[in-house]
């Protein structure tokens, strides 16, 4: 216990998840706090500005059509982070890693000649095996060799980045429009269904919400959850055990490599289409998927609801953009102040802080 | 073209470009060094370019704009020392976490300030006479500005610092094993405090070099992931500052042939290569004793608590 | 918990003053309040007759006491003189001046008879030369005082020779040493003065040249059986453990175990005896699969299990209860219910396919608790909320869930409390009852003395002796502790097993 004159900082023994759960809900509500002043700077009230946003994101049927199909990626690659960090593999690279299944489902649908029933199925495998491939290194990197996780990540995101940038301006280049380059249109046998009238690739979204199930289940129930778990909090008693440390880090990047290639697939097949310009593709939702993560604290199932609720952030940037004339990057400025909250506020669920008076 | 004039172009222009690059390094490895992981050098950055170029627009000091950019960049940072070092938080999303502001803060103040030219940019230089030299005058003294030949002078300043004196060791003893510094009466949070400053400063001027010299200009997300680059360099570097320059001007050397051999190699392969770069000599150093003499800081990124050993 | 004691300790200058004791005695907790880490609750330290204050390490300095620590505190990138001048304030401004202190390194260097590289990196030193540096860093901050905690716990036997041969001259030049130990060769050795530490008292304190081994040992161990336990006749089973002619490497290379054999009957207590660091970690860890076997075979009930994995060792029906009962016995952050599958969550009733079942591990955690006597809150408490002694009951509860055949105890009741203590040694004497063998390794002799059958002395990863644990003398055990090889005694003291 570290003792100052008034300020006594102990460690907790206890964590409730009561206590978890609020901290969590203060963190978000003091970025509400923050963002709202920066709502202010622009002369609009920050009530009126939250209202704009969840009735834009929500309130109408196109309005929310566009959040779900928003959150649809924010899931699957959620999900799949939550296992990554269950086993405390920092995975940074599920921007990367959703490129690369874009890029395996487009070499499938423009060039593998396959009938049309197979073309979305076989884009489905090829894009998890893409992604899963782009995970498997960092991992392998880590164990056999204990290469930092967080850098092999990060530098494959720009390695994928460059690479997809090549392939649509050179071998897959197809008809370029002012300056943009991108590939052929996707055959029509290799487009996502939509719900009627939305952007909403349904299929994908399905896929995650089963996904999410599963992977909880994984957790909770199964061999593999129960090993993933000892080998994150405690790698010698894993080994006491006789659990492989190699064979459940590959598992686990398996898992969260695939996961972020699937959404890969989806925003190709289901939203563009083609290729194009990489950072069009991934937008970013591989880094917001750590937050998505982060706040679900490891939960696979409550992934459904955090990615919906940056889902909802990131509609609410359109709209303010959209409605109030005020700029869309006040979306990362909000991301960015949660994120910073959740992790500042993890002091209060370690640590129990308590003031006391000089002279006791 | 000449191919001696298109040589000596690329290399100024490598000159030129490096110079950011260099000064994120050098700010980097000192933070690497004492133990902290800084991933919101991206933030910083471009919080440094358009702090740095808002202030030359309003003050018609582009001085004034660098030095003002730099604060900024090392006030954002301690934002991150804080979560890093005084609540121990996850290092890695908190750095994340101040990108994210940083490109979002800097969009958000920089709407409105899009296209406007800035009228007093820092001078191009030409130093007489020594820009008589054949080949190395017109690379190095004609055409570059103060700022790049600050940025050289830094280099040995910061290397003989790091490696010469007492404030170097007590720094690399921190990122190494902060229980035994602190064992011998070291402040160890507050030398990582100090060095993540100084990784914020640096990175706020690289960020005011580009608005205010290299491309005088405002443009949303205008440091286009140089902060990512600069953390691939650090390894690249193997956290000294020598090496950085070295890798600094490679880095920059690749980035300008991406677009001047263009029409023979593919630039995305030349722009790829500085992250293989980094993560081949990963590789090669975790060999056992390459990794004592050259690998990371062992304490990096590893929140330290007395008595939690 | 009560550390130190009532402890009154005189030192004289210029001598070496020796603390021996078992781990846990209390030493580490008295040298690290001389060293200004940990702050007396009550008492009184006197410097020269005069009373001090150690606040902290750096206030230890300006007393001139200094330590070597037996985890070195050292930065390995750092050059020796980097490390020695590491936290002072010397040179002008932040300017080394490191010239000065490879001159003054290498003075004390000839001085003392510590040959050093001033400019090698740390981390391309030996052992032994890395303590040297740690020696020089005192002695450059002028202390008078030289604390050395278990020194030669890293060293090679030359090694240990030429610091002793440092430590007579640095004492010929007026310093005075305190050498915290638990070997008591070299308490005989290099001592002036001896004080026995035991359970955070002081037991005794003798000039040196007024003891020898066999008393020291006694001090040590004390001669009360602290439990009388009613051990009931068993019939010895099969051998069901041949260990053949066993080497291996201890983590930083040496040899730890140099051609050891033993054999283990089912139904019998073989206590493994012998000061820590001779090579009980290394035998546990062989038999286990957690280390290499390097030379030799292990057998178990005729089937060798030599370097298999802790896996298989696991299946074929081997429990290991381990030293570090928190770092590698239990998962701390999970569950009570959670850590008691921990081995077992493979099998059937507990997996279904690759499917946990719940009620079954549920119901698992219920009994175990019971017939353990487990207090927790609940099976769903986070393990390392609970006691020292509920963890252990966690621990074998697991490890003896599945009838093992061989159960490897190391250390089972280091650090519990008097009833939890008692426990463990009734269920492996139930579990020997049952005809399981048991090999236990304890520095506790008493407990060794008290439940196993035969007694195994382990010295310097070699057997000095097997012999019936009945009627055998503290006096003959610690003889061979302290590497005296017994020979086959006739007669019924001491009789070979």
């Amino acid at each position: 216990m570290k003792k100052t004159a008034w300020l006594n900082v102990e460690r907790r023994s206890v964590t409730s998840g009561r206590l978890v759960f609020a901290v969590s809900i203060i963190a978000i509500l003091a970025a509400l706090v923050v963002a709202g002043i920066f709502f202010q700077i622009y002369g609009v009230s920050p009530i009126r500005a939250y209202q704009v946003i969840l009735k834009g994101a929500l309130g109408s049927r196109l309005g929310l059509a566009e959040t779900v199909r928003r959150a649809i990626p924010l899931l699957l690659i959620g999900v799949g982070l939550t296992i990554a960090f269950r086993a405390l593999f920092w995975n940074i690279g599920a921007e990367g890693q959703l490129l690369m299944g874009a890029i395996a489902a487009a070499g499938v649908a423009l060039f593998s000649g396959l009938p049309d029933p197979l073309l979305l199925p076989v884009m489905f495998i090829a894009g998890f095996a893409g992604g899963a491939a782009w995970g498997l290194i960092p991992a392998f990197l880590k164990v056999k060799l204990g290469i930092n996780d967080v850098i092999t990540t990060l530098m494959m995101n720009y390695i994928a980045i460059y690479l997809m940038e090549w392939l649509i301006h050179g071998p897959w280049k197809g008809p370029t429009a002012r300056g943009f380059a991108y590939t052929d249109q996707f055959p029509r046998a290799a487009w996502l269904p939509t719900l009627y009238g939305t952007r909403i690739h349904w299929p994908t979204l399905v896929l995650g919400l089963l996904l999410a199930l599963v992977m909880y289940i994984l957790v909770t129930r199964t061999r593999s959850g129960f090993e993933i778990r000892v080998v994150g909090e405690n790698p010698d008693a894993a080994r006491f055990a006789g659990i492989s440390q190699l064979k459940t880090t590959l598992l686990v990047m398996l898992i969260a490599g695939g996961f972020a290639g699937l959404a890969g697939v989806g925003e190709v097949a289901g939203i563009h289409h083609k290729l194009l310009g990489p950072l069009n593709i991934s937008m970013g939702y591989g880094y917001t998927a750590i937050i998505v993560a982060w706040l679900a604290r490891r939960n696979p199932l409550a992934v459904i609801i955090t990615s919906f609720l940056f889902a909802i952030i990131i509609s609410g940037g359109d709209v303010i953009k959209v409605s109030l004339g005020l700029p869309f990057q006040l979306i990362n400025v909000f991301n960015g102040l949660i994120l910073f909250f959740l992790i500042g506020s993890e002091v209060f669920i370690r640590y129990k802080v308590s003031f006391s008076f000089r002279g006791q | 073209m000449g191919w001696e004039t298109w040589i000596i172009t690329t290399l100024s222009r490598t000159l030129a470009y490096g110079t950011p690059l260099l000064l994120g390094t050098l700010g980097e490895i000192y933070a690497e060094r004492s133990g902290v992981l800084n991933l919101g050098v991206e933030g910083m950055m471009i919080m440094g370019a358009y702090s740095a170029f808002t202030t030359a627009y309003i003050t018609g000091n582009p001085w004034l704009g660098i030095l003002v950019g730099g604060v900024i960049g090392g006030i954002f940072s301690l934002i991150h020392a804080f979560a890093s070092v005084t609540l121990k938080a996850n290092q890695v999303v908190s750095g994340l976490s101040l990108t994210m502001l940083g490109l979002g803060l800097s969009g958000v103040f920089g709407r409105g300030w899009e296209g406007k030219p800035l009228p007093n940019p820092i001078s191009s230089i030409t130093v007489p006479g020594l820009s008589k030299i054949p080949i190395l005058g017109p690379i190095l003294f004609e055409g570059q500005n103060l700022l790049v030949y600050l940025t050289i002078l830094l280099v040995p300043l910061l290397w003989y610092i790091l490696y010469r004196t007492r404030i170097g060791i007590t720094i690399r003893s921190v990122g190494e094993n902060p229980a035994t510094a602190d064992s011998l009466g070291i402040n160890v949070d507050r030398v990582r405090y100090l060095c993540v400053f100084l990784g914020g400063l640096l990175a706020g001027v690289a960020g005011g070099y580009l608005s205010v010299a290299y491309r005088p200009a405002w443009t949303e997300g205008m440091t286009a992931g140089m902060g990512w680059i600069v953390i691939a360099l650090t390894i690249f570097a193997f956290w000294n500052p020598a090496h950085g320059m070295l890798g600094a001007y490679f880095f920059g050397a690749l980035y300008i042939l991406s677009f001047r051999l263009q029409p023979w190699i593919s630039p995305e392969f030349l722009k790829a290569m500085p992250y293989a770069f980094a993560i081949l000599v990963l590789v090669v150093v975790s060999r056992g004793t390459l990794q004592k003499r050259m690998g990371a800081p062992a304490a990096l990124s590893v929140p330290y608590t007395r008595g939690e050993e | 918990m009560v550390a130190n004691d009532g402890i009154d300790l005189k030192v004289r200058r210029g001598a070496i003053h020796c603390l021996l004791g078992e781990n846990g005695a209390g030493k580490t907790t008295l040298m690290r309040i001389l060293y200004g880490l940990y702050q007396p609750d009550e008492g009184e330290i006197l410097l020269r007759g005069k009373p001090i204050q150690i606040s902290s390490p750096r206030a230890a300095l300006t007393h001139h006491i200094g330590m070597v620590h037996q985890h070195f505190r050292l930065v390995p990138t750092l050059s020796v003189e980097e490390n020695v001048v590491l936290g002072l304030d010397e040179g002008i401004g932040p300017f080394l001046n490191l010239r000065k202190t490879r001159k003054k390194i290498g003075e004390i260097s000839e001085e003392y008879g510590l040959p050093i590289d001033p400019q090698a990196k740390v981390w391309q030193l030996t052992v032994g030369q890395q303590q040297r540096v740690e020696i020089i860093k005192a002695l450059y901050r002028d202390a008078s005082i030289l604390i050395m905690d278990e020194p030669t716990s890293v060293l090679a036997p030359q090694e240990v020779d030429q610091l002793f041969a440092t430590l007579r001259t640095l004492v010929d030049d007026g310093l005075t040493i305190i050498f915290i130990t638990h070997k008591l060769d070299e308490v005989m050795e290099i001592s002036d003065q001896v004080t026995v530490l035991r359970q955070g008292k002081v037991v005794v304190t003798f000039p040196t040249s007024q003891t020898d081994k066999p008393s020291l040992a006694k001090s040590m161990v004390g001669r009360e059986v602290v439990f009388r336990l009613e051990k009931s006749v068993v019939k010895r089973g099969e051998k069901l453990l041949q260990v053949d002619s066993v080497h291996a490497l201890n983590d930083r290379g040496l040899p730890a175990l140099r051609g050891m054999s033993l054999d283990l009957y089912g139904g019998e207590i073989l206590g493994v005896a012998g000061v820590s660091g001779n090579g009980q970690t290394e035998l546990a860890e062989i038999l286990t699969g957690l280390r290499r076997v390097t030379k030799g075979r292990v057998i178990l009930s005729g089937k060798a299990i030599t370097n298999r994995s802790a896996r298989e060792i696991t299946d074929a029906g081997v429990a290991h209860v381990p030293a570090e009962r928190i770092s590698m016995g239990i998962v701390p952050a999970l569950s009570v219910r959670e850590n008691l599958i921990l081995k077992s969550y493979r099998h059937p009733p507990f997996s279904l396919f690759c499917f946990l079942n719940r009620k079954e591990s549920d119901a698992n955690a219920r009994r175990a608790m019971e017939d353990y006597q487990i207090a927790a809150p609940s099976d769903e408490t986070a393990t390392k909320l609970l006691s020292g002694g509920n963890i252990q009951r966690v621990v074998l509860a697991r490890e003896l869930s599945g009838d093992p055949r061989l159960i490897i105890a190391a250390h089972p009741t280091y650090g519990l409390d008097v009833g939890a203590t008692e426990q463990v040694r009734q269920i492996l004497l139930k579990q020997r009852e049952r005809g399981a063998a048991v090999l236990l390794i304890s520095e506790d002799l008493d407990e060794i003395m008290t439940i196993s059958d035969r007694i195994l002395v382990l010295f310097k990863g070699e057997v000095m002796g097997i012999i019936y644990a009945d009627g055998a003398d503290v006096e003959q055990i610690g003889l061979m502790m302290a590497g005296t090889r017994h020979e086959g005694a006739v007669g019924e003291k001491n009789r070979v097993a």
